[in-house]
């Protein structure tokens, strides 16, 4: 079968604009990390992509079918690592999310964790008949993710774990959800919602993330907390107005890490309402340019893998600018593709690897 | 595998295609809201966003004597700050603030520009301690200059008339040259660090942490809010091994005079006293210093800035002799060594002269006592002869000469020692005998520091023990701080008990009537010591000059001291600059040993300090038992001292 799979079939239109994005990404770091401990980051950002970019060519090598055959073991072995986590993690700022390796680094199983979680989703609904999901079928795709996620919940991590929610959703959505099924899910996620507004009051979530969400409801609680990272945030983007401006906030770091989680609305307040449209606009060239590989896929799976990634990519994308522009609390997601960091950079690159997987094997079958 | 037709459902993928579109159009919403319809509003905030980071100044530590009374304190005054981030047009300003603060317009501008990679947000220093007119011209002037502002800082407030100045040395800006240093790096410029003396040395710990506060101002420059404050931590303070009266002594003694005075306890190397004259007033560098003044202290031919106890390099005269009877009695040749003066003598073809023929003298038959105590030249040129440089070398550089002696001061000096590998090494020359001749009376290449004298004078009179000298107690200090040195702290030098004897005798003869410093006996006081008097050009060039030109180059007097003669106490060196004669040199050491000495008496905890008895002088009258002839009587008695409070000693004449 390989024999048919060749780089033309590689989506290129698709590199192009990632690349494009990941280039506004190192141009605003490098503006936003200039005097400033952080300086040289954008050169470091610049080798990861290109890391990435490697990373992906080799992920667009191996079959993704193989790798579905053998799912339950990479399923068990991420349940294992986030038991790991659990167990020998790192603790660092009240939370166990690293796993230190031999050598120094640092290894967070969570964000890997996603990636598997796109697959085994896949595998799963691929391998239903149905036209209609049944509800025994839900429940279990509900568990599938359900797992991992609680695990990463207790670390805790709430932003990765909110992470793995809309994998599950995608899932479900294109394995014939029924009307009940759909009311159920929205029902939770209403459920969820009210539960974050009702947090504060309970003791299930860690004071960090109480505080987080509280300053979310009213940031005028917490002026110097979260609440004054949205507040920074909502004026950063704000002064930017049409055209841009000289970025003050980011400059004068008013602005909380300004190449991370907030590279946004260090982008908006530099380059305006024309430049953060435009990059959302880039972002959403590729979405549209990944579902339509979706469709083109030769399976089902193939259709569930790409849509999985699309997924996850479009939560980021919701959660992270939703953040920046004050509709969404700081849940310390950053923004695929632009955001400093190696971890973020490699798992956008693999996922993306994935789904040029399928594509080049649109033909296959 | 499933067939094409089982394929996921198109509809629900175009479904999930407007739920992304949806979710792209809540976003751009969201900026529309922000960047469009709300632009001034958020525009006006971020203009009114700014954080400013004062900093809040640490106080250096001060600087304590042996007994703990304050040398160096600080006292607080006013900074002069520039704020740049008030958007004033700072070039267009500087013509005005430096009017009002009395700097150099272009001074100002040139500070400006230095500082330009350091955040706006970061206030720099104009001027330091500013006065009540500049005080208030900022004040005045808050409209027009906002970003004018003052801050308190702590002040170094040095001893006046430049009282102990080299020892303390003085603290000033840190340099660009010193930041590129990597034991800088930590610090950024502006900061306020020590230059010389113990300021610099024991920087790390008297320099404390400035803190922040981190204002939150508004667009006019104007304090709107206060983010956080981290508190400044003070400097530790510095405790010396050198005492208040003592430096007072010497400092006096040596009163209009140019040269240097060190006083160190031989049994531990602290040092107990040490000037240079003349002096600066570190107070002057405290603030910023202008070039007229620095240029006055580099350009003085005096040497004003340099410590001349630890760095001037001069020819050590007749002081040396005390080595060369080391090395003399040491190798066996001084013992049975008789040679006669009649003045002087031929040595390697050349006469050279003894001083004593200056007076139209000879010293007669000389043995190695009275070449001491009379300081014969003769006897030793002659001694040099037949020692030979090496032999020389080989006892002065274990006595320390030609090296550091490794004292916790910055910017030590060597001094030199030659000998043949010496010469070899620096002159591609071979040595020549008659070289030696000179360097047995302490003059030609040999070059030595007053601290040097000193500690090998402490070795000789301690039997050989030659320790390492420190102005603080290494035990006081906390780890970490104690500055690294490849001097060994103690090191004994094999002398002979009979040979030692021999040298401190006659050393303890030269302050007595025979000897060449016999005013500066003290009564009662076991006082030995050195007298040198060293050419600063040699007698041939001399001898060409004018009686100005002579005034110019007249003798280096010096004097070692230690007192008691054998293990002592103390050791005082001093050197006297164009003071002809050592017995000059002997006055200022026999003054600072009085005082030494008259301190050591006075105080009450000496005698106390061992095993609880106490030596008790009394003088008392009786009469005998006729009972008409009244008699005084004087007498010393141990007494024993219970180990209790003062108190209890005060109550103690009340009991029967």
């Amino acid at each position: 079968m390989s024999r048919y799979v060749s780089f033309r079939d590689f989506d290129w239109l698709l590199l192009v604009f990632v690349l494009m994005i990941c280039g506004l990404g190192i141009m605003e770091i490098r503006s936003a990390t200039m005097h400033t401990k952080f300086a040289g980051s954008h050169i470091k950002q610049l080798y990861w992509v290109a890391a990435g970019v490697g990373m992906m060519f080799i992920m667009s090598l191996v079959n993704y079918q193989v790798l579905l055959d053998r799912i339950h073991w990479f399923y068990i072995a991420s349940i294992g690592s986030l038991m790991a986590v659990l167990i020998f993690g790192q603790k660092y700022l009240g939370a166990r999310r690293w796993v230190k390796m031999p050598g120094g680094n640092h290894f967070q199983p969570s964000e890997w964790v996603k990636l598997i979680l796109i697959l085994a989703v896949a595998k799963y609904f691929a391998d239903l008949r149905h036209q209609e999901l049944s509800w025994p079928d839900f429940v279990k795709a509900g568990a599938i993710v359900g797992v991992p996620m609680l695990m990463v919940l207790a670390q805790p991590d709430l932003g990765t774990a909110l992470t793995y929610v809309p994998i599950a959703i995608m899932g479900v959505f294109l394995g014939g959800m029924q009307w009940k099924q759909g009311m159920l899910v929205i029902l939770l996620a209403t459920f969820g919602i009210g539960a974050v507004f009702f947090a504060p009051r309970v003791h299930v979530l860690k004071s960090y993330q109480k505080q987080r969400l509280t300053s979310f409801i009213d940031p005028t609680l917490d002026p110097q907390g979260a609440g004054y990272q949205v507040e920074q945030s909502k004026i950063a983007v704000g002064s930017g107005g049409l055209w841009g401006g000289k970025g003050s906030q980011t400059h004068g770091a008013f602005l909380p890490v300004p190449q991370t989680d907030f590279i946004f609305a260090a982008f908006s307040e530099e380059h305006g309402f024309v430049g953060a449209l435009g990059v959302l606009l880039l972002y959403f060239i590729v979405l549209m340019r990944l579902t339509q590989n979706a469709q083109t896929a030769p399976d089902r799976a193939g259709t569930f893998v790409v849509m999985g990634v699309v997924a996850v990519l479009s939560f980021h994308i919701l959660v992270n600018v939703g953040m920046v522009v004050g509709f969404m609390p700081v849940t310390g997601i950053p923004l695929p593709l632009m955001s400093y960091g190696g971890s973020s950079v490699l798992f956008m690159f693999l996922a993306l690897g994935m789904v040029m997987n399928v594509r080049m094997r649109r033909f296959v079958n | 595998m499933f067939g094409r037709d089982e394929k996921v459902s198109a509809f629900r993928l175009t479904a999930a295609q407007y739920a992304i579109l949806a979710i792209f159009l809540v976003l751009a919403y969201g900026l529309w809201r922000l960047q469009i319809m709300q632009s001034d509003l958020y525009s006006s905030l971020a203009e009114k966003n700014r954080i400013r980071n004062v900093p809040i100044l640490a106080p250096r530590g001060k600087i304590l004597d042996r007994e703990g009374r304050v040398i160096v304190d600080n006292y607080p005054s006013f900074s002069a700050l520039l704020l740049r981030d008030t958007a004033h047009d700072l070039d267009a300003d500087a013509g005005l603030i430096a009017q009002g603060l009395h700097l150099d317009p272009n001074e100002v501008r040139a500070r400006i520009r230095r500082f330009a990679s350091v955040p706006q947000y970061q206030p720099i220093f104009l001027k330091e301690d500013i006065t009540p007119d500049e005080l208030a011209f900022i004040d005045a002037h808050r409209n027009e200059l906002p970003e004018l502002d003052t801050i308190v800082a702590h002040r170094r407030l040095y001893p006046r008339n430049g009282f102990m100045a080299h020892v303390v040395g003085y603290v000033g800006e840190v340099t660009e040259d010193m930041l590129n240093q990597p034991q800088f790096e930590l610090y950024s410029p502006g900061d306020v660090v020590g230059i010389s003396g113990v300021e610099r040395e024991y920087n790390t710990l008297l320099m404390g942490k400035n803190g922040a506060r981190q204002e939150v101002v508004n667009s006019h420059g104007r304090e709107v809010g206060l983010l956080g404050e981290t508190d400044a931590v003070a400097g530790k303070q510095l405790k010396l091994t050198l005492d208040i009266d003592l430096q007072i002594a010497a400092e006096e003694a040596l009163e209009g005079k140019n040269g240097a005075v060190v006083a160190m306890d031989p049994r531990t190397g602290e040092i107990l006293a040490m000037v240079s004259r003349p002096t600066f007033d570190p107070n002057d560098f405290a603030v910023r210093v202008s070039r007229d003044q620095w240029n006055k202290l580099v350009t003085d031919e005096n040497h004003p800035l340099m410590n001349k106890a630890i760095q001037a390099q001069l020819a050590p005269g007749s002081t040396f002799k005390i080595i060369m009877a080391t090395a003399g009695l040491q190798e066996g040749v001084a013992q049975d060594l008789h040679v006669v003066c009649n003045g002087g003598g031929i040595f390697y073809g050349r006469y050279f002269k003894c001083w004593i023929a200056a007076r139209h003298q000879t010293h007669g038959p000389v043995d190695i006592v009275k070449g001491i105590y009379q300081s014969c030249d003769v006897f030793f040129y002659t001694l040099g002869e037949k020692l030979g440089i090496d032999r020389i070398a080989k006892w002065a550089i274990a006595l320390g000469m030609g090296q550091k002696t490794g004292i916790d001061l910055p910017q030590e000096v060597s001094g030199v020692m030659p000998s043949e590998e010496w010469k070899l090494k620096n002159f591609k020359q071979k040595w020549f005998a008659g070289e030696t001749i000179s360097v047995s009376i302490g003059q030609g290449a040999i070059a030595a520091t007053p601290i040097q004298m000193a500690r090998a004078f402490a070795a000789i009179a301690s039997g050989g023990r030659m320790v390492r000298p420190h102005v603080t107690n290494p035990t006081d200090l906390p780890p970490g701080i104690v500055p690294a040195s490849n001097v060994p702290d103690e090191v004994n030098i094999p002398i002979d008990p009979k040979n030692w004897e021999i040298i401190t005798d006659a050393m303890a003869q030269v302050v007595s009537p025979v000897g060449t410093a016999g005013a500066s006996a003290i009564k009662g006081v076991d006082l030995a010591g050195k007298t040198g008097s060293a050419q600063t050009v040699s007698n041939m060039l001399k001898s060409k000059m004018s009686a100005s030109e002579k005034a110019k180059y007249k003798d280096n007097g010096w004097f070692v001291g230690v007192e008691p003669r054998r293990n002592p106490e103390i050791v005082v060196c001093a050197l006297f600059e164009e003071g002809e004669h050592g017995s000059e040199a002997a006055h200022v050491v026999s003054k600072v040993v009085q005082a030494y000495v008259e301190k050591q008496r006075r105080q009450p905890q000496k005698m106390a300090n061992n095993s609880g008895k106490a030596e008790i002088g009394a003088v008392w009258t009786s009469t005998n038992p006729d009972g008409d002839e009244q008699k005084l009587n004087g007498g010393h008695f141990f007494v024993d001292i219970p180990r209790k409070t003062p108190a209890t000693l005060m109550a103690a004449p009340g009991l029967p």
